[in-house]
């Protein structure tokens, strides 16, 4: 590992003013990504600043009538929160589809939406790859690419967002609150991860001087109809090939608004509300579903290894919004 | 000179080594007072700093389980936290769950039941079985296999695994440690 200083941050103006201060510096929480991608040497800050002191550990109302997530509360505390688990089940089942019980019970609400994709190039230092080192390349295009976006890639780089909480979140038309050292401002979760276009290593709008305090869900959780749907090469604790948070609100069996988010198809969750709006005053069949799941996938490229994901995201899609509607059994 | 060359080279100064940093962390039930550089990780630090090496390195990425320790009580992959940031934590290690000379009911049950081949994964198999009995949230097999899906075993000695746990579950009730 690359040679840093550490240090405590104890409030948050003070994270703030010292990253703004220092050079190459980052903030670590949990710590499950950044140590890897520093043992790998793709992430080489000068200093660390340990802000797991910070007072942002709190589930709490918000004045929405929501939820406020502090930052540093655990994904494993999150998933299992009472309140979380009633009123916000399809957040519960995204983060525990992800990675282990060892790692939810370090990773934390700020940091998961802020890990880095699993691209192999991007972790591997001897290759080309534009989002670890700008202006080299990309190497996953025409290479390996079984993993890779079918959605919003660009030339440059055909990464995938590994989180699965984010795609809940995304769907749930959350909020993230920040801080920076012009103050505090709100970031909505569909709007807070990137497209790669010309500049894929700028992951997110999250400013480099500004840093995560909360997230606010909304007063809408979607607990009578939703599931999270996780498609990958074994059952447990791997990222997805295809994943789709699916959520209804219905009338009987018509349906009066419709969230699908998907993961594992694009550089940031993918919505469509276009689409989405497309199911409004539909009644809840695998017909209306096929339409909605065309016109989300409507335009998706594969690159060799990956066209496989363009059917099952469609297959996906219908698939979660039947059990959504409790058509089909959750899996 | 060279210094000079250098920055020229890269435009960053060399960053001279920092300073160790002194942290305490009580290890079973043993206050330890420690001082490290920054990137020592809290695995590094057990098994080479104070030659604990029950706590195995398997993958050093947070993938295999074999590093699996309990922070606060905590399951949590030693080998992804930094030990300056566990500082004032109290850590447990497979080296720290028999009383004496009597086994946990974890450790036991592993023995009875014949949980390991080879052994490598052991200690973090039996940790994290210990802290998922704490959690409370595994009922049933199923339940059992998906929390436990972060301990990889590559001889392959998961119906055992299961068995294990599962007796220490219906000893204990399910519902702690």
């Amino acid at each position: 590992m690359h040679s840093f200083s550490y240090t405590r941050a104890l409030e948050v103006e003070t994270a703030v003013q010292e990253k703004a201060a220092g050079t190459k510096a980052k903030f670590i929480a949990g710590g499950t990504n950044l140590t890897d991608l520093m043992k790998a040497e793709v992430e080489k800050p000068l200093q660390l600043i340990d802000i797991r002191r910070l007072p942002l550990k709190n589930i709490e109302e918000n004045t929405e009538g929501g939820l406020r997530l502090g930052a540093l509360v655990t994904n494993a505390d999150t998933a299992y929160h009472e309140q979380i688990e009633i009123r916000y089940p399809l957040l519960a089942k995204a983060i525990l589809a992800g990675a282990s019980a060892q790692l939810r019970n370090m990773a934390t609400n700020g940091g998961n939406p802020l890990q880095r994709t699993r691209c192999y190039y991007f972790y591997d230092t001897a290759t080309a790859c534009n989002k670890r080192e700008p202006g080299t390349g990309c190497s996953a295009i025409n290479g390996f690419n079984r993993i890779h976006a079918i959605l919003g890639a660009s030339e440059s780089c055909i990464a995938v967002h590994p989180s699965d909480m984010a795609v809940a979140l995304t769907a749930l038309d959350a909020k993230l609150n920040v801080s920076g050292p012009h103050g505090e401002r709100v970031i909505s979760f569909p709007d807070f991860h990137r497209l790669p276009g010309d500049t894929p290593h700028i992951d997110t709008n999250l400013q480099t001087d500004e840093i995560i305090t909360s997230i606010d869900l909304p007063a809408k959780g979607f607990a009578e109809h939703h599931t999270y749907l996780k498609i990958r090469d074994r059952e447990s604790y791997a990222f997805a090939l295809v994943s789709v948070a699916a959520a209804l609100e219905m009338d009987g069996t018509i349906i009066q608004e419709a969230r699908i988010a998907l993961g594992g198809v694009a550089h940031k969750p993918w919505r469509n509300t276009e689409a989405e709006n497309l199911l409004k005053g539909k009644e809840a069949s695998a017909e209306n579903f096929k339409l909605v799941a065309e016109a989300i996938i409507n335009g998706a490229q594969g690159y060799g290894h990956n066209n496989f994901k363009i059917e099952l995201a469609k297959r996906a899609i219908v698939r979660a919004l039947l059990q959504a509607a409790n058509m089909e059994e959750k899996s | 000179m060279q210094n000079q060359t250098e920055k020229a080279i890269t435009g960053i100064a060399p960053v001279p080594p920092p300073e160790k940093i002194p942290l305490t962390l009580k290890i079973n039930g043993v206050e330890t007072k420690l001082e490290l550089a920054p990137w020592v990780s809290l695995l590094d630090a057990l098994r080479e700093y104070l030659h604990l090496t029950g706590t195995k390195k398997g993958c050093d990425h947070g993938q295999c389980g074999a590093c699996t320790v309990l922070v606060n009580g905590i399951r949590i992959n030693s080998c992804m936290t930094l030990a300056v940031m566990e500082d004032g934590n109290e850590i447990t290690t497979i080296e720290g769950l028999a009383i004496g000379e009597e086994l946990h009911p974890m450790q036991t049950a592993f023995i009875e039941h014949d949980a390991y081949q080879c052994g490598y994964c052991t200690p973090g198999q039996i940790c994290s079985a210990v802290g998922l009995l704490a959690e409370g949230k595994a009922k049933t097999a199923d339940d059992i296999r998906e929390l436990m899906s972060g301990n990889i075993c590559r001889c392959g000695a998961y119906t055992n695994i299961l068995t294990a746990v599962q007796s220490v579950m219906q000893q204990k009730g399910g519902s702690h440690a």
